[in-house]
């Protein structure tokens, strides 16, 4: 049974905590909006920062099936909306051949019915489960499709409605849910923007970072896990390439749990600095002397704060 | 719902609405694509949000109001401004958004005086930039802003409006055909590779004896171009002709980045969508700082890889570098930065109006870096050498060669 979407800001929050997901009280906000209003959610933010988890998390404290949508070069309706089944339609024909049907326009109404048709997520996202809730749609990473299917989009994302020309308009009993997430490696048409909620998913604060460890490695000494994230958080500052995000704070702290350290050694750091940084530039700027640097101003920092 | 708004006598409440509807108005203003669409849907969100905190107000606001990263920050100041005395910004940006037009106008209509002449003698109308004279104005912003107009301020009037003429006649003709490369993209094709199902199902279905198969084969595509272009002192004399050389090409196609730097690296792009090639370059200008100053293109470069190369280089892009390769700071820091950058792209065309001397040697620092790192050298100094580049470009390119082009480039 799914359930109802949250009724304000607050329940809102605690449905995503439920979830096991920290978020700011304004991401909650803007989520909140997108459910009551029925707008889709734009998710935009560095790889890493958990835009995609919050589709899923969606999809799981509410109860509804998730949808998903991997955008790619070259995604075309045939993959994203619903493509015709050849196959079958080839042995109908045979089928028909053989019991000396001849009448074209009914064979040609026979073979474009909905039972030939394949359903790709865009379709799928339409129908409602059994118990009459709408799924949660997760358009992921849509700034690596182009322009056209962008522009396809459009008309989905407002009238939640697919148009095959052989069948006619499947319009959606209950709009769905849906989220659409980009990493910005280009700019998305405003056209489409305008249709969404925008939010702008920034790197966690400390402490939203260290709740978020704690939930996600809680196996993580507490000690080592204000460790990484003071070092993280510090390494933020940095002029990097690219800047860790929290998906690998997590994959670090495992890292380090996995081979049982119980607090950060500039060696250790040295060694796993892989799991943080994936440009060479990067680790060979951070590693060494400027790694024990960090580290050590992050212990100081902790000792004035009686840690 | 407990929203406050439901709750609130209705004068009130329309006072919050009329209020939302100002507070978009100063976003407008302030370059934020609001529209009465927007407005609306504010009002709404409000309403299914409520007024709660001043938190939640400000987040409900940003969600409808802003939809781009960059424009976070104007909407946080005019925020937190307008939320606490709507008039004063609105008094603000009264005083200070003519003030800067009526500057502009004045200098521009000095600089643009030769053309106008030209062509009322000529009989045709010129356009003009609608003035919008405000007669109080107390705001002072007359110094800064002339101040740097003399400074840094490049003037791109000063063409006659024949040479205008024939260059842009020439310029408009080149279309830079940089290789289309094939995308995943199919489309019908009688000599295609690919049977295409469907097409071949609904032609059977009309014809007698079932038809040939449909074919289809990859559709081809320009890939995104990037243009940096240099326009240090040293560069002065050429940066204006291939300011307009990239208008051109921008105007032709789309998926064009132009980004200009000197000292520091600024994005045109906007500026040069604009159609009329006069009040693009204008545009320019006015929002370049470093204009016929010294290149720092070490700086310049890691800037680009840290803030733009991620937004702009997808999709496989061609970059258009034009520089001389001089560098102030003695090609501190090239090599790396525009190794990232040659890593990143598709291919990297170095256009350079120096190599048209004869003796030419790469002995500066900063071309030394930057040689080992480009898949093509060229000249552009002339008109001519542009319409050869356009040529050259158009050829397919024969594979990626491996850091192969060396001083014998």
């Amino acid at each position: 049974m799914s359930t109802a979407i949250p009724k304000d800001i607050d329940a809102t929050l605690a449905l995503l905590t439920a979830g096991d997901y920290i978020a700011d009280r304004s991401l909650a906000t803007t989520l909140f909006l997108a459910l009551k209003m029925g707008r889709p959610l734009f998710l935009e933010g560095e790889a890493g920062v958990g835009k995609t988890e919050i589709a899923k998390v969606l999809s799981a404290t509410l109860s509804r099936p998730l949808v998903r949508l991997q955008c790619y070069e070259g995604l075309d309706v045939a993959s994203a909306v619903y493509e015709w089944n050849y196959a079958r339609q080839m042995i109908e024909i045979r089928l028909a051949e053989a019991s000396g049907e001849i009448d074209r326009d009914r064979l040609g109404q026979d073979i474009f019915r909905s039972e030939f048709l394949i359903k790709r997520p865009l379709l799928q996202a339409l129908e409602v489960s059994a118990d009459g809730a709408a799924p949660v749609l997760l358009i992921d990473e849509l700034d690596r499709t182009d322009e056209a299917f962008e522009a396809y989009l459009l008309e989905v994302l407002s009238d939640f409605q697919i148009t095959i020309p052989e069948i006619g308009t499947i319009a959606a009993a209950q709009p769905p849910i849906v989220i659409v997430t980009s990493n910005r490696t280009r700019e998305i048409h405003d056209a489409l923007k305008r249709r969404c909620l925008y939010y702008w998913v920034d790197y966690p604060d400390a402490e939203r970072e260290l709740a978020i460890l704690r939930i996600k490695v809680p196996q993580c000494e507490d000690i080592l896990s204000r460790q990484v994230v003071g070092f993280i958080q510090r390494l933020r500052e940095h002029d990097l390439f690219k800047l860790p995000g929290i998906a690998e704070t997590i994959d670090w702290a495992t890292a380090l749990t996995e081979l049982n350290k119980i607090v950060l050694e500039p060696e250790t750091v040295d060694n796993t600095l892989g799991a943080l940084l994936k440009y060479q530039d990067d680790i060979q700027k951070i590693q060494g002397s400027e790694a024990a640097h960090i580290l050590e101003e992050v212990k100081r920092e902790m000792a004035a704060d009686g840690h | 719902m407990n929203s406050a708004s439901d709750t609130l006598p209705d004068e009130v409440g329309n006072r919050l609405a009329e209020n939302i509807m100002h507070f978009a108005r100063v976003l407008r203003a302030a370059g934020l694509p609001v529209g009465p669409g927007k407005v609306l849907d504010g009002v709404r969100a409000v309403i299914a949000a409520g007024v709660g905190s001043r938190e939640d107000f400000y987040w409900t606001l940003f969600s409808v109001f802003v939809n781009r990263q960059d424009h976070r920050e104007i909407f946080d100041q005019a925020f937190h401004i307008f939320w606490r005395n709507p008039r004063i910004l609105e008094r603000m940006l009264h005083m200070l958004m003519p003030q800067v037009q009526v500057e502009m106008d004045e200098s521009k209509n000095e600089a643009i005086s030769r053309r106008v002449a030209e062509a009322l003698a000529k009989g045709e109308g010129a356009e003009t930039p609608e003035a919008e004279a405000e007669d109080e104005i107390e705001f002072d912003a007359a110094l800064t802003y002339s101040a740097r107009e003399v400074l840094q301020g490049m003037d791109f009037e000063s063409m006659s409006a024949d040479e205008v003429a024939q260059a842009r006649a020439i310029i408009a003709r080149m279309r830079l055909p940089i290789m289309a490369v094939p995308t995943r993209r199919q489309a019908p094709d009688p000599h295609g590779r690919r049977v295409d199902m469907r097409a071949s199902l609904r032609a059977a279905l009309r014809s007698v004896d079932g038809g040939p198969l449909r074919h289809r084969a990859p559709r081809y595509r320009h890939p995104p171009l990037v243009v940096l272009c240099d326009i240090s002192g040293s560069m002065s004399r050429y940066s204006r002709m291939f300011l307009h050389f990239v208008h051109a090409i921008t105007n032709d196609r789309d998926r064009v980045h132009t980004f200009v730097f000197g000292t520091r690296l600024t994005n045109i792009t906007r500026h040069l969508r604009h159609r009329d090639v006069d009040i693009a370059l204008a545009k320019v200008s006015e929002g370049v700082e470093d204009w016929s100053g010294g290149t720092r293109i070490g700086h310049c470069l890691h800037d680009f890889n840290t803030s733009w190369s991620r937004r702009v280089l997808g999709q496989g892009a061609v970059v258009l570098m034009i520089s001389d390769g001089l560098d102030r700071d003695a090609g501190e820091g090239i090599g790396a930065e525009i190794e990232r950058l040659h890593k990143s792209c598709r291919r990297l065309i170095w256009l350079n109006p120096l190599l048209r001397y004869a003796g030419f040697e790469p002995k500066s620092k900063g071309i030394k870096a930057l040689l080992p790192h480009v898949d093509d050298f060229r000249t552009v100094h002339n008109l001519a050498s542009l319409g050869d580049l356009a040529q050259a470009l158009s050829r397919p390119q024969p594979g990626r060669p491996n850091l192969q082009m060396t001083e014998a480039a």
